[in-house]
């Protein structure tokens, strides 16, 4: 493995004796309570980085402030638990400066289309080699519910008693409604193979992976998704052979929509569809400019830079 | 008092072939006014490198409207270049302006408003308005005249135009050309150098376009000869040593530079933005990038990450995008992620005086994150200052692991002076990151007990690998949910301070170590402020300034310092309440922000005299304040 770096020496990969296993990226002991869908999210990330084999102090993970954004105190790689909303300017500055590290970045609902939301446009346009996960229950769940901008309109909450207002703010249409997104997915931790799949397409996208992971609450939201788990004739499967293909789940969900993830019109239509809970990749282009490759500039040693400031200082010489 | 139309029926002419008057000055204020876009400030630009480069002490400083294109002929249009050129070096941009140079009456009414022109003021003005087909114009023309004839100005009308139109057909481009050769006789300055400097203004323009602008300037020249009856001289100096001439927010450019730091990400917002102009042209052949972010708070997060993984970086904004920086900084704060954050001040509260000085952000820069959240602030105080702060700031953030915020204003943002040029140093530059393996077993935060000071771990180091958390932690960065923890990690963080103070030597006195008053400044004040105290001194006053860099930690030695003075009074430009003001009482009365840290940390019975006078203080001003304030005799 070589490892391209805009302004740090080449690292070597350490000699690594053993296979990683799921083990050696476990952290902390996940404190979310019983039947949380972050579990299952969590889950499948340890094993995604396993079978990716992608080094503990390589990998990074980048989260806000929210049940969610625990995420990476449970992990054994790199973490920044930030603050809620920011996760995405502090993955942004990590990769502009450490091409080399695989980033990950976790955000609920509150953090990513609500308080962060600006940033959420704008990290999609810039297109990072970076994967953001939006685990979204519909609900803030830290603060003891309250609406977010995903909460479907009617569901009641301490701050919306009477049910929420407005109709619920939809993460792939926006999101596939923003210059130079190149990746928009969306998949459920209730079903754990389909959420690994989609997470591992995700990693192996090149630029800006947007994976829209519907997760339960089971204290605040329980009713959000209750249709959808207990009901598999309402789940569809987008199925195309460079989208998420998983053939065991075929028996049980029995609904296939052909989906070509190259083409952004037919995404916006699946988007916009409300007849099923459609799972898969519903737009993926890799050839979309990213943001660190276009700002890649070669690294200076100490020395060139005194000289070339030297140089510098002569167009201000009295 | 003089008629209206005496001195323009007599203009200063040669044409008697009488000699002109040489004057012979220390130091002069010269300034070019103008409408926005009709070049006054390139002819300023020009005449002021000129000066420096032939030997005179110069500070500029510019005239900006606050839009981009205001209408033609307001007085709230003036755009402009002011220059003061001394026989010494000139470290402030001095008190009223001797000689203005303006292409309508309407922006010199501008400037004879805010009191800008010295009652003796000689004013080169454009006299087309005078008979202008346009009544409108003519009455303006008129009702200026009789304005500025309240005062003892010399008013000498020059035919701007009319002597322009002899050579091109549009004279809106170029007429400061004729005006930088008018400056060029009156201030006998090097007329091959003016003409290097206009090839290089013009470098990127044709041939044509230079020959053009040469023969306007020796136009003008050749009219100040013949018409205008004064010289100005002031002094030169013979230059012995290298110097490079530039502005505040140029020499906080190379500053990062030199110190190695290679990500800036900002925000637009003035007067802090040609920071990143200049590091946009230049900074990718160094290795670093500007990174315009989508707003104030990515811009600070983005640095953050930046930091986090690598080389220490830096943001640079004003005082609205420091308040929406706060949250940022208190995570780099409460993370230790090293970061330099530059805040060029400017006029608040909210947008406030968007292109004009103040120093009111310094309890904002020190307290307004919320929570404790201890880090170092430092304000240079010349713009020669302003380049080896960022040196300093990038190595201490390191160091200290925390916030280094660099306080600068729109005063050293946009004024230009010269001064020694700095020789870069291999050691300025940051060490390549350390991406080696730790220990097994190495936390996040392992404090120091004494000094609360720690190693940080960088992503790539295996072993290290850890979640840093804005949440309260322990030494392994895990969230603290025992008793004691906050108690401790707040400790650590509090103790950097009290470190770095120990390690800082009390500020020099300017003058002597006792007397009567002390001044105390901060920032860009320190050229007005020193003036002014040698002014009183010379006046048998015993009056001395010391000038303070670091604001937090504060300087060490400052309560044994003030107590050999009977009185300690703080000069700001910031706003603070007077004792007589209605319902103003010694109770409540708000003080400047400085004279607060200073009472708190020194428990002495400090003063202040600040202003927000949009503009630079003068020293004049200074001194006439400081009188009042003197302690009468024999008091303690």
């Amino acid at each position: 493995m070589t490892i391209s770096c805009g302004v740090l020496p080449v690292l070597e990969p350490e000699d690594q004796e053993h296979a990683y296993e799921m083990g050696d990226y476990e952290g902390a002991r996940a404190r979310w309570c019983p039947g949380c869908g972050d579990h299952s999210i969590l889950t499948a990330v340890q094993r995604l980085l396993a079978s990716e084999q992608l080094p503990p102090e390589r990998t990074m993970f980048v989260s806000g402030i929210g049940c969610s954004s625990r995420f990476p105190h449970y992990l054994n790689t790199y973490g920044f638990h930030g603050i809620h909303g920011r996760a995405l300017p502090i993955a942004t500055g990590i990769k502009l400066t450490r091409p080399d590290l695989d980033i990950f970045v976790v955000m609920g609902d509150g953090d990513c289309t609500s308080i962060g939301a600006g940033h959420w446009i704008h990290a999609l346009r810039y297109n990072l080699d970076i994967v953001v996960m939006l685990l979204d229950n519909g609900i803030y769940g830290l603060t003891k519910n309250q609406t977010s901008p995903t909460t479907p309109q009617g569901h009641p909450s301490n701050t919306q008693p009477h049910g929420s207002w407005l109709p619920s703010l939809n993460p792939l249409t926006t999101a596939l409604g923003v210059t130079n997104a190149s990746f928009v997915a969306q998949t459920a931790e209730w079903i754990p193979s389909h959420l690994y799949a989609t997470l591992r397409a995700a990693r192996r996208h090149r630029g800006l992976s947007f994976v829209r992971i519907l997760q339960r609450c089971p204290v605040y939201s329980s009713a959000v998704y209750m249709k959808a788990v207990q009901d598999p004739s309402r789940i569809a499967l987008l199925a195309h052979d460079d989208g998420v293909v998983v053939p065991e789940l075929e028996k049980v969900y029995k609904n296939h929509v052909a989906h070509n993830p190259h083409d952004l019109e037919a995404a916006r239509r699946v988007a916009e569809s409300t007849e099923h809970v459609n799972l898969g990749v519903l737009f993926a282009d890799p050839s979309r400019p990213r943001y660190e490759d276009l700002r890649r500039v070669p690294p200076r040693t100490a020395d060139e830079r005194i000289h070339l400031l030297d140089a510098e200082l002569d167009r201000y010489a009295v | 008092m003089p008629t209206l139309t005496e001195p323009i029926a007599a203009p200063a002419g040669r044409a008697t072939g009488v000699p002109p008057t040489i004057l012979t000055k220390r130091e002069h204020t010269v300034e070019i006014v103008s409408d926005s876009g009709e070049g006054a400030q390139r002819c300023g630009q020009i005449f002021g490198a000129v000066s420096a480069k032939m030997g005179n002490g110069v500070w500029t400083v510019e005239i900006i409207p606050a839009e981009i294109q205001p209408p033609p002929r307001i007085p709230e249009g003036a755009s402009g270049y002011r220059v003061r050129v001394g026989a010494g070096p000139v470290t402030n941009w001095g008190d009223a302006t001797n000689l203005a140079l303006a292409f309508n009456e309407q922006v010199l009414l501008a400037r004879h408003r805010l009191n800008a022109l010295a009652d003796d003021a000689i004013l080169l003005v454009e006299d087309k308005w005078a008979t202008s087909e346009d009544a409108d114009i003519r009455a303006a023309w008129e009702a200026a005249m009789v304005e500025l004839s309240t005062r003892h100005y010399r008013i000498i009308p020059v035919p701007m135009e009319a002597e322009c139109l002899l050579l091109v057909d549009n004279p809106r481009k170029g007429k400061n050309m004729f005006a930088l050769g008018m400056l060029a006789r009156v201030y006998d300055r090097d007329c091959d150098r003016i003409k290097e400097q206009i090839a290089f203004t013009f470098r990127k323009k044709s041939e044509a376009v230079y020959n053009t602008n040469v023969q306007l300037f020796e136009r003008g020249y050749e009219w100040a000869e013949t018409n205008v009856d004064v010289r100005i001289h002031v002094p030169l100096q013979k230059i012995d040593e290298k110097l490079v001439v530039m502005n505040g927010n140029e020499a906080i450019a190379l500053g990062a530079i030199a110190s190695g730091m290679d990500m800036c990400a900002m925000y637009p917002i003035t007067p802090a933005t040609s920071v990143s102009h200049l590091l946009s042209e230049v900074f990718e052949k160094f290795g670093g990038i500007v990174h315009q972010a989508e707003d104030e708070i990515a811009a600070a997060g983005v640095a953050i990450g930046s930091s986090y993984s690598g080389k220490v970086a830096f943001t640079v904004t004003s005082g609205p995008g420091l308040a929406l920086k706060t949250e940022f900084l208190g995570l780099a704060v409460m993370t230790e992620t090293p970061l330099v954050l530059v805040d060029v001040q400017r006029g608040g509260p909210s947008t406030g005086l968007p292109t004009k000085v103040e120093q009111s952000d310094l309890l904002a820069a020190l307290y307004a994150s919320p929570g404790d959240a201890p880090h170092i602030v430092i304000a240079p105080a010349t713009i020669e200052e302003c380049f080896h702060v960022m040196i300093t700031a990038r190595r201490l953030a390191e160091a200290f692991r925390t916030v280094v915020m660099v306080l600068t204003d729109a005063n050293l943002a946009t004024g230009v002076t010269p001064f020694k040029r700095p020789t870069p140093e291999l050691h300025w530059q940051a060490e390549p990151v350390d991406l080696s393996a730790v220990p097994v077993g190495t936390k996040a935060f392992q404090w120091d007990p004494q000094t609360g000071l720690s190693r940080r771990i960088v992503p790539g180091q295996a072993n290290g690998m850890h979640t840093l958390t804005t949440l309260s932690h322990d030494e392994g960065s895990k969230v603290a949910y025992s008793s004691g923890v906050h108690q401790r990690s707040s400790a650590a963080r509090s103790r950097k301070l009290a470190v770095l103070q120990s390690l800082l030597t009390p500020p020099p006195v300017y003058g002597d170590a006792t007397g009567d008053l002390l001044v105390v400044g901060w920032g860009s004040t320190k050229g007005a402020i020193e003036e002014a105290v040698d002014r009183m001194r010379a006046e048998g006053l015993q009056v001395s300034s010391v000038h303070l860099r670091f604001l937090s930690p504060m300087e060490p030695g400052l309560k044994p310092m003030f107590t050999q003075f009977k009185k300690v009074v703080t000069v700001e430009l910031n706003y603070s309440d007077e004792i007589g003001d209605p319902y103003v009482t010694e109770e409540n009365r708000r003080l400047g922000q400085l004279a607060w840290l200073l009472r708190a940390s020194t428990l002495v019975d400090v003063d202040c005299w600040t202003r927000v006078p949009g503009e630079p203080l003068r020293p004049g001003s200074i001194v006439d304040a400081i009188k009042d304030r003197m302690p009468t005799r024999g008091a303690k």
